[in-house]
């Protein structure tokens, strides 16, 4: 894979605006067969635009792209597929009530065999089908029930359809747009060995993602982008992650979390046994027990859906509990434990609990998309004052000084929220949540999909927070954050408490066992509560 | 490689760009336009069925709404009516609540004023007594035809579309109950009600719909733009989730605003009874509560945007209907919705326009290997 080779994709002075915005400036990039090239770059740095581009989405306004040498025009993702390139987006584009094997061989022509040929398949048949993905499967080491519907799969299993699915239509150069941020620690080991296999086959790959530990353990050479621009390309061996955050932020950042001592902990959210059901009756938190402390920033660490969103919602009011209690505790204003359980989320705002919640769905949850950030602050107060009428200017003061400080990057105040970008939205909803003075603070995933200067400033708020007393609890998935920030870490999984770990002294290898082991005994549950 | 490159790429032929703010009054000459171009397909499409030249199609279309003061007037109360049963639907439309019993809702409130004006004018009670007892009757009855269907949404998550469609048919079916039993002449027509009349302001017949039209008008936009309540109904039809998080009891905020849209239609439903027809048929209500809903459409729910909308709307109405058709001997009345159609396909199309811009192809010189081949 040296340079004198013939690059399999070459994108020469491409770029591309929409509306007043450049998103992609004059790139270059170069794809050689059977390499992997991390695209790294903040948001909104024009990662996926570009990528968009080479699979027939979006027409770059001017510049060229030539596949093998040859001047490529690619007006859709047929074309695209016509120049073997795919494109695995981060929404995936399945059928929901198609089994895999009718996903992949959607839309596939039928081509006619040819006699007394045992290799010749008609790629548009089912029965075809099967034994051709089999072997895709069989060669790259691919987990995959061609018989199941897509509504019955983790999202780990449709990102691995749509690639197989990718691959079937004669991908050599795949393009992988943020896989892994949905992704456990384990499934993406899995990713990354599947990556491998295909470039020792000669497959190309582009990764996009911003997660600098994946881009060195994966990819052989580097592009980063930065604000549309193409900032350079770096071969892997050489780059460091030092190196890499500059190149991709402009400056030097500390990548440093201070982490205090907590002052004066006390009880103020004691959850006791608590167990909740989802709609269809599965019991989806069993007899979870812990206490959050003021002044401290409890981490919850699990593998997604080992029940953090419903803890959080039921704390929160917004999911029915079945049996367990949780209390209130604030020492300062009254004697008095006031017991959440049961109360819906008007309740507790009617009881006065200034009980904070970022969740994790941000517009589906924490933000009405459709409405401007002024309206958005107003969500939390509009209530107040006596009148029927709101009163927009508090709120307005609220969102500007939000914009200020957390440096959100937005046309107005009165834009939709919806049309800014994940992390601005994060940013105004964690803006909105700290604002009202929480003594309770739960934020999940706070920083998915942020870019690092974000990450950080996103941890210093709550790092800022639990200095002020508040009792923060921080759902999260990236292991490293967990250890550095919390306090200390309860491990869920399967929707029962595996432990509560000291942040401090715990590594990420006894994190990572509690998270993934299948079955939890009672001693070690034991272990836990002592660690408590 | 640079061999077998090309010195000239196609700029990618045709493709579409999003316009991000087009100042207001482009965005408004637009649409005019749309307007204006679908005129001149209506013409066109008039001059292929009945020979019509467009100056006569213009000329019609106007003197048929603005003819005489009758007709200036009638096209007034029309665009009232129309602006008032737009305006009850947005509350709902904004909720994401996709009321289609406008004209059930309309059609109550008439029956409630009717009764009223009915049994009231037959046990000889004063005028005022009528009028006092029919303005509750008329919202009660309107709001009720609401109420139901938000009722099932809210508790049992029905389908809202389906439902207030059905109730538009239980509504005429009950006008015609009442007709059956009140009437007894063989025609099966109420006969005018001289009881119960709405005053009439300014010896004006058109005078008080367009006054209520603008107090509902003012009560809509200040309800939606700065009261608690239209607050929270948005919230609830971006997001019923962000609705409960935030603490809105979504239930009661889909009932209420229902109530609401239902008794605005039960006001125009007294209006019909008390100011216009004073008697009532199945169809009293002459679909306005379909119409409305291309008013609101059209108007992207926005109260003033709307009276540009109905306008519009009773201006074709009424100028195809008592100008072209008359003019041209168009009898059937189909046909002259469907060439109105015509002017509301472009106004609907301009909107891609508005959203996006269109680029052409041309060639772009490849500077760098023009300048090598130049070497050579």
């Amino acid at each position: 894979m040296t340079e004198t080779h013939l690059p399999y994709l070459d994108l020469e002075h491409i770029s591309k605006s929409f509306g007043p915005v450049h998103a992609n400036q004059d790139i270059s990039l170069k794809v050689y067969p059977g390499e992997i090239l991390a695209l790294l770059g903040e948001n909104g740095s024009g990662k996926t635009t570009l990528m968009n581009m080479l699979s027939g989405i979006y027409r770059p306004d001017s510049g060229s792209i030539f596949v093998l040498g040859k001047l490529a025009t690619i007006n859709s993702p047929k074309d695209a597929y016509a120049y073997h390139i795919g494109m695995i987006h981060q929404h995936f584009k399945l059928i929901e009530v198609f089994t895999s094997l009718e996903n992949i061989i959607l839309g596939v022509p039928h081509n006619k065999k040819e006699k007394n040929n045992p290799d010749s398949y008609d790629k548009g048949s089912a029965k075809d089908a099967k034994k051709l993905v089999t072997k895709i499967c069989q060669k790259y080491g691919f987990r995959l029930d061609l018989d199941k519907k897509v509504y019955d799969m983790s999202v780990s299993e449709k990102q691995t359809l749509e690639i197989v699915k990718t691959l079937y239509r004669g991908a050599d150069i795949l393009i992988l747009d943020e896989p892994t941020a949905v992704l456990t620690p384990l499934e993406t080991e899995r990713l990354f060995r599947v990556m491998r296999n295909m470039k020792e086959d000669g497959k190309s790959i582009i990764i996009i993602t911003h997660k600098l530990n994946e881009v060195l353990a994966i990819s052989d050479r580097v592009t980063v982008l930065r604000k549309g621009e193409c900032i350079g390309s770096v071969n892997t061996k050489d780059a460091n992650e030092m190196l890499l955050t500059e190149m991709m932020v402009g400056k030097k950042v500390e990548l440093k979390i201070d982490r205090a001592e907590p002052l004066h902990p006390t009880p103020r959210l004691e959850v006791d046994h608590l167990s909740c059901k989802n709609e269809f009756g599965r019991e989806i938190l069993h007899s979870v027990s812990f206490t959050a402390n003021s002044g401290e920033i409890l981490g919850i660490a699990g593998i997604s859906g080992s029940g953090q969103k419903e803890l959080l919602e039921a704390i929160a009011g917004l999911q029915r509990t079945s049996q367990g209690d949780i209390f209130y505790d604030d020492y300062d204003e009254s004697e008095e434990r006031i017991d959440l359980k049961s109360k819906s989320a008007a309740q507790i705002r009617n009881l006065g609990i200034r009980l904070a919640f970022v969740p994790e769905d941000r517009l589906g949850m924490g933000l009405v998309g459709d409405m401007d950030l002024v309206d958005n602050m107003m969500l939390r107060s509009y209530r107040s004052g006596k009148t029927q009428f709101v009163n927009r200017s508090t709120p307005a003061e609220l969102a500007s000084r939000v914009v200020k400080e957390l440096n959100v990057s937005t046309p107005s105040l009165h834009t939709s929220v919806r049309k800014l970008s994940g992390g601005n939205v994060q940013k105004v909803l964690v803006g909105r949540e700290i604002a009202s003075g929480p003594k309770v603070l739960m934020v999940a995933y706070p920083t998915r999909g942020l870019d690092i200067n974000s990450s950080y400033l996103i941890y210093h708020l709550l790092n800022e927070q639990k200095k002020g007393g508040t009792a923060v609890i921080y759902v999260g998935e990236d292991l490293d954050v967990l250890l550095a920030l919390s306090d200390r870490i309860l491990v869920l999984g399967d929707g029962e408490v595996r432990g509560i770990l000291n942040a401090r002294k715990t590594t990420k290898a006894e994190v990572g066992l509690l998270m993934t082991k299948q079955q939890s005994s009672e001693q070690e549950e034991k272990e836990g509560k002592a660690h408590a | 490689m640079h061999s077998e490159r090309k010195l000239f790429s196609w700029k990618s032929p045709l493709h579409l760009v999003k316009r991000s703010n087009l100042p207001w009054w482009q965005a408004l000459l637009y649409r005019l336009l749309a307007v204006f171009v679908g005129l001149l397909l209506m013409c066109f499409v008039l001059w292929l069925m009945v020979k019509a030249s467009p100056v006569a199609v213009f000329a019609n279309l106007f003197s048929g709404s603005f003819g005489s003061e009758r007709r200036i007037w009638f096209t007034f109360r029309k665009m009232a009516l129309l602006l008032c049963a737009g305006l009850a639907l947005i509350p709902a439309f904004r909720m994401r609540f996709w009321n289609l019993g406008g004209n059930g809702q309309i059609l109550m409130g008439d029956l409630a004023a009717i009764m009223c004006m009915y049994f009231g004018g037959q046990a000889g009670w004063p005028n005022w007594a009528i009028i006092l007892l029919m303005i509750p009757s008329s919202l009660f009855a309107g709001a009720l035809w609401g109420v139901i269907p938000a009722i099932f949404k809210a508790f049992f998550n029905t389908n809202e579309s389906l439902f207030t469609l059905m109730m538009n048919y239980i509504a005429s079916g009950i006008v015609t109950i009442f007709l059956g039993a009140v009437v007894t002449s063989g025609s099966g027509t109420l006969p005018i009600q001289e009881a119960g009349h709405l005053p009439v302001i300014g010896n004006n017949d058109y005078l008080l719909v367009l006054l209520i039209a603008v107090a509902i008008l003012a009560f809509v936009y200040v309800y939606l733009r700065f009261s608690k309540h239209g607050y929270e109904l948005e919230v609830v039809g971006d997001s019923e989730n962000t609705a409960k998080y935030i603490g809105i009891n979504v239930r009661w905020t889909i009932i209420r605003t229902m109530a609401l849209s239902g008794a605005l239609c039960g006001v125009i439903g007294m209006l019909l009874a008390g100011a216009m027809d004073f008697t009532i048929t199945a169809d009293s209500a002459q679909n306005m509560g379909f119409t409305a809903i291309m008013v609101a459409w059209l108007a992207k729910f926005d109260p003033f945007a709307m009276l540009g909308t109905s306008f519009l709307v009773a201006f074709l109405d009424n100028g195809m209907a008592s100008g072209v058709q008359r003019a041209f001997g168009i009898t059937n009345n189909s046909i002259g919705q469907i060439v109105i159609g015509i002017v509301y396909f472009c106004i609907i199309a301009v909107e891609f326009f508005i959203n996006y811009r269109i680029q052409f192809q041309h060639l772009v010189p490849d500077v760098e290997a023009l300048t090598e081949k130049g070497k050579k």
